[in-house]
């Protein structure tokens, strides 16, 4: 059955797009995530219509599919988790084009984010959605994620920069949604794709919106004493309306790996630091600035640097970007957590989470988006260590959970996947995931397109993904 | 993690758990990889190389043609390491990779011969690659080379692309002559340095290594080229021949250790970096270990120290557009990015202009492009376009190889530019 799939997809892409040997669908089965499945077999497509084959190739032989960007996900949606055909779509990187007065670009799925910023910066443009991994991530797999960034608190996320599509579902068909000017008329079928994590339709092209760069930026960074400081600070600055375009937060012992890194001068013995940013036109940056400035003294701030000029903010930028990748300097390996809570809820929430790290003998680091509540909590663990892997996943949970009980959400950007599908029903009702439930089996009825994701399977979490890094994946 | 058959251990560093475990496979490098940006398979991705050579470490992976083909289609340009914020030493964790490989892995006999010729036989002896080069200076200008290019002979033995990559052997005399000689600094003496003089460079680049000679006395360095020096075993390294690397290694320990100075200065990248990095050939119980620490600790790129150093010399004024690509072993071995660029600033008349992806590898790679054709001349190609809408009338860089591989390059796709070396660049303005 396989091996006739495989022949037959080598018949339709040339041999050098079908990967089906051990040796290289090993180095598939992983992405940026803890989790772990092996496809059957990888292609890779360079257009709409080869995508649309494969689609009802696959469909004839009943293989599940996938789709992959850059595999720098956070959830495991970008694994085969019940194998079958992987399309992976890096070849597909063209950008198609730039309407630089409309201020639209139509690009292909695999075109890296900053590459695209890139190709418009000549003319004062960029792409303003901007996850921390934007140097590597593909657009496609934004979309696919709704990915945000430290920018999303002025900006928004991925769906308010995408104005249309084109899909192919999963009996093949090409569809257009959207355009230029997004969906006039009729339902959103835009804003549903985006953020469906590749279980609605596979993405093949994508109309998104241009930003102008800002006439002048401030970016500000602000050393406190104690985490408890920093995250008054945040809840102050929301609380009297002042709107950066950033603001990010990292804990103190965490900036050490960080500076080792960037150099870009960091302080090594703090609490916490915020890294907040203003922009717009000269005059409003520079009140924001002060009003920033204001609070973050009232909060014992020791010191407030404003960076002097683009290098510097971009290298303090270049600290809170890498900042993840960073911790790999102080554990074999760390878990990245995405939640989102209520912003007044801050300081209570980051205590939390030290006690349970506490409790369960864990480090748990502090690098995220405050600006939106969005949290980011790391646990570095050893995955040598098989219980301690457990102990990490069980703690992870229990802080989701709290985030949940606060009136928070599950995740904030880095998507539901196959990490915390089990945990949804914390969060929806059985009604509410019906709902959802007859949205996918309208665009995906036989649930073939990345299988596994999103829904909970009705087994215990914890236990699910101990197995999935035991065993890999079942065979086709 | 075992290896899986008791064999004769690998000299020098053999990575750690930790240096493969640092690795969190976030993916953050692939967009830098010049091979993933080619073919966009993670096999040849960073991340997917790390993770094959964790496989075949615990023995989940065969060491077999699979596997050494990634690893030969590696540049260990090290793009990898500047991107990765996790500080995962991807340089280290190749060369290692190699040595296995050249230990365990039969290569096909001509490429074991040729290898074999290449770094044991011939870079390790200035007499035999005199002889060489004698022998390509006399193809060059005997007509032989004419012939050759216009007969189609070279097309046919598939070498044409090849051929254009042989350095054009200088008319100078050859710069094993300069051995053993002392150059006086001009003016007040501000530092005295030793000069490592390179192997196929001290044939194929004499003019750059006088010229860089002539730079470091205009700015009061008092020269010294000691002799008995060899080539620095950086092709052997990054082959995964590290007895001969080891060999190389000694004796330049051994010649450096003889006299004391305030640098020793290389003007090729490739080999500073490999320099810079002597005590990784020896384990830590080694003797040569702690020796090669205080060599290395001295060791510097030409560009690096002059830009420490501050120019003194004047300048005359040299009204040209330059471009600057980044040499793989400077700055992602070495780290070095500014001085370069502050060298080039400091030139009056001189107008400067960054090369978009200029931290992205031309494709030379020390033999990269002997053995890996193909891929060469399509990162080449790439990074020809670029150059060409800088609209630089001279491409600088900081190594001999990837001056070599830019001309080639140059004279392909016909940009009709320039290729320079910093220090050619620096030396022109003296006069
Ligand atoms: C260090 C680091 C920092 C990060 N920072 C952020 C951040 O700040 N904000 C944030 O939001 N995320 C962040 N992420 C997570 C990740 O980078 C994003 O989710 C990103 O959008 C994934 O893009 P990708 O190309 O790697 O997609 P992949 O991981 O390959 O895939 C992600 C999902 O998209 C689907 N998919 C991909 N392409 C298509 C397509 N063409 N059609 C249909 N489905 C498709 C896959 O099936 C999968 O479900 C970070 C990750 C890392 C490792
Ligand atoms: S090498 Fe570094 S950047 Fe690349 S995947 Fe590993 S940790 Fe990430
Ligand atoms: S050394 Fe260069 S070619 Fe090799 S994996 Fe790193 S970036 Fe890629």
């Amino acid at each position: 059955m396989l091996a006739r799939l495989t022949r037959e997809l080598e018949a339709l892409l040339g041999p050098g797009a079908v990967l089906a040997r051990a040796e290289d669908l090993i180095l598939y089965e992983y992405d940026g995530s803890v989790e772990k499945a092996r496809p059957d077999v990888v292609v890779f497509p360079r257009s709409t219509e080869e995508v649309s084959r494969i689609v009802r190739l696959a469909n004839r032989y009943n293989a599940p599919i996938v789709g992959r960007g850059a595999g720098t996900g956070l959830s495991g949606g970008a694994l085969a988790r019940s194998g079958g055909v992987m399309l992976v779509f890096a070849r597909m990187d063209r950008i198609l084009e730039v309407d630089y007065e409309n201020l639209r670009a139509v690009v292909q799925p695999g075109v890296v984010n900053f590459d695209l910023t890139r190709a418009v910066e000549h003319a004062g443009l960029y792409y303003a959605p901007d996850p921390s991994s934007q140097k590597a991530c593909t657009i496609g797999g934004n979309v696919s994620e709704n990915a945000g960034g430290p920018h999303t608190l002025a900006y928004g996320v991925t769906t308010n920069h995408v104005t249309g599509l084109e899909v192919v579902l999963t009996d093949g068909e090409i569809v257009r949604v959207g355009g230029k000017s997004g969906d006039a008329l009729g339902y959103d079928l835009t804003g549903l794709l985006v953020g469906s994590e590749g279980t609605l339709a596979l993405v093949t092209e994508i109309t998104v919106r241009l930003s102008r760069k800002p006439e002048a930026v401030k970016t500000l960074l602000a050393v406190f004493e104690s985490v408890d400081d920093a995250t008054e600070t945040v809840v102050e600055i929301t609380a009297r309306a002042i709107t950066p375009a950033a603001c990010e937060m990292m804990d103190g012992w965490t900036l050490a790996a960080i500076e080792e890194y960037v150099h870009a001068g960091f302080p090594r013995d703090s609490g916490a630091v915020l890294l907040i940013e203003v922009e717009g036109i000269v005059e409003a940056v520079a009140a924001q600035a002060e009003a920033v400035t204001e609070v973050c003294r009232q909060h014992q701030a020791r010191e407030v640097r404003v960076a002097r000029d683009a290098r510097e903010s971009e290298l303090l930028w270049k600290g809170r970007k890498n900042a993840f990748g960073a911790m790999g300097r102080l554990a074999p390996s760390n878990y990245v957590l995405d939640g989102v809570i209520p912003r007044s809820r801050l300081p209570q929430t980051l205590r939390h989470i030290t006690a349970l790290g506490r409790e369960n003998g864990f480090r748990i680091g502090n690098i995220f988006h405050a600006g939106d509540g969005n949290l980011h909590p790391i646990i570095l663990y050893d995955p040598r260590d098989a219980a301690e892997f457990e102990r990490a996943v069980r703690t992870a949970n229990e802080i989701l959970r709290y985030c949940v009980e606060l009136g928070g959400a599950l995740t904030g950007e880095h998507g539901v996947g196959m990490e915390k599908n089990e945990l949804m029903p914390l969060l929806f009702s059985e009604a509410d995931l019906e709902l959802m439930r007859r949205v996918r089996d309208a665009f995906n009825p036989a649930g073939r397109l990345n299988p596994g994701k999103v829904f909970p399977t009705g087994k215990g979490c914890g236990e699910v993904r101990m197995k999935a890094q035991a065993e890999g994946a079942p065979p086709l | 993690m075992t290896p899986p058959a008791p064999r004769a251990a690998i000299p020098g560093l053999v990575p750690a758990y930790e240096d493969y475990a640092h690795c969190t496979h976030c993916g953050l490098c692939l967009n830098h990889c010049p091979t993933y940006r080619l073919w966009k398979l993670e096999a040849d991705s960073p991340r997917g190389r790390i993770r094959q050579m964790i496989l075949v470490e615990q023995g989940e992976l065969a060491a077999g043609p699979i596997f050494v083909q990634h690893m030969d289609q590696c540049l260990d340009c090290r793009a990898c390491e500047t991107a990765c914020p996790a500080g995962v030493e991807y340089g280290k964790l190749i060369e290692y990779a190699r040595a296995r490989i050249a230990r365990d892995y039969p290569r096909p006999l001509f490429s074991r011969l040729a290898r074999d010729f290449v770094y044991r036989r011939l870079l390790p002896f200035p007499r035999r690659i005199a002889a060489a080069a004698r022998l390509t200076r006399f193809y060059q200008r005997s007509g032989l080379q004419w012939l050759a290019r216009r007969s189609g002979a070279l097309r046919l033995l598939g070498l044409a692309e090849r051929e254009r990559l042989l350095p054009r052997m200088d008319d100078d005399p050859f710069f094993f002559e300069r051995l053993g000689q002392i150059f006086p600094a001009q003016g007040t003496r501000r530092a005295r340095v030793a000069f490592f003089a390179g192997c196929v460079a001290q044939v194929g680049f004499a003019r750059l290594n006088e010229a860089t000679i002539r730079v470091l006395t205009a700015n009061g360095c008092e020269v010294v080229v000691p002799d008995g020096q060899l080539c620095c075993g950086a092709l052997a390294a990054h082959a995964g021949v590290r007895d001969a690397a080891r060999d190389l290694a000694r004796r330049n320990l051994a010649v450096f250790q003889k006299d004391s100075f305030d640098a020793i200065i290389t003007n090729a990248a490739g080999c500073g970096s490999t320099l810079k990095e002597y005590a990784q050939l020896f384990s830590t119980e080694e003797p040569e270990h702690a020796q090669a620490l205080a060599f290395q600790a001295r060791m510097r790129d030409v560009t690096e120290f002059l830009a420490t150093l501050g120019l003194s010399a004047p300048l005359k004024s040299l009204p040209l557009r330059v471009t600057y690509q980044d040499s793989c072993h400077l700055l992602h071995g070495q780290k070095v990015k500014d001085a370069p660029r502050q060298l080039l600033r400091a030139i009056p008349g001189v107008e400067f202009v960054e090369l978009p992806y200029t931290e992205i590898c031309c494709g030379s790679a020390g033999v990269y492009n002997v053995t890996q054709t193909e891929a060469s001349l399509e990162l080449l190609a790439e990074k020809m376009r670029h150059a060409a809408k800088t609209r630089a009338q001279a491409i600088v860089t900081a190594n001999p190889g990837c001056l070599l591989q830019l001309r080639a390059g140059v004279e392909m796709h016909k940009t009709g530019q320039e290729v320079l070396h910093v220090v050619e660049l620096l030396d022109r303005a003296l006069r």
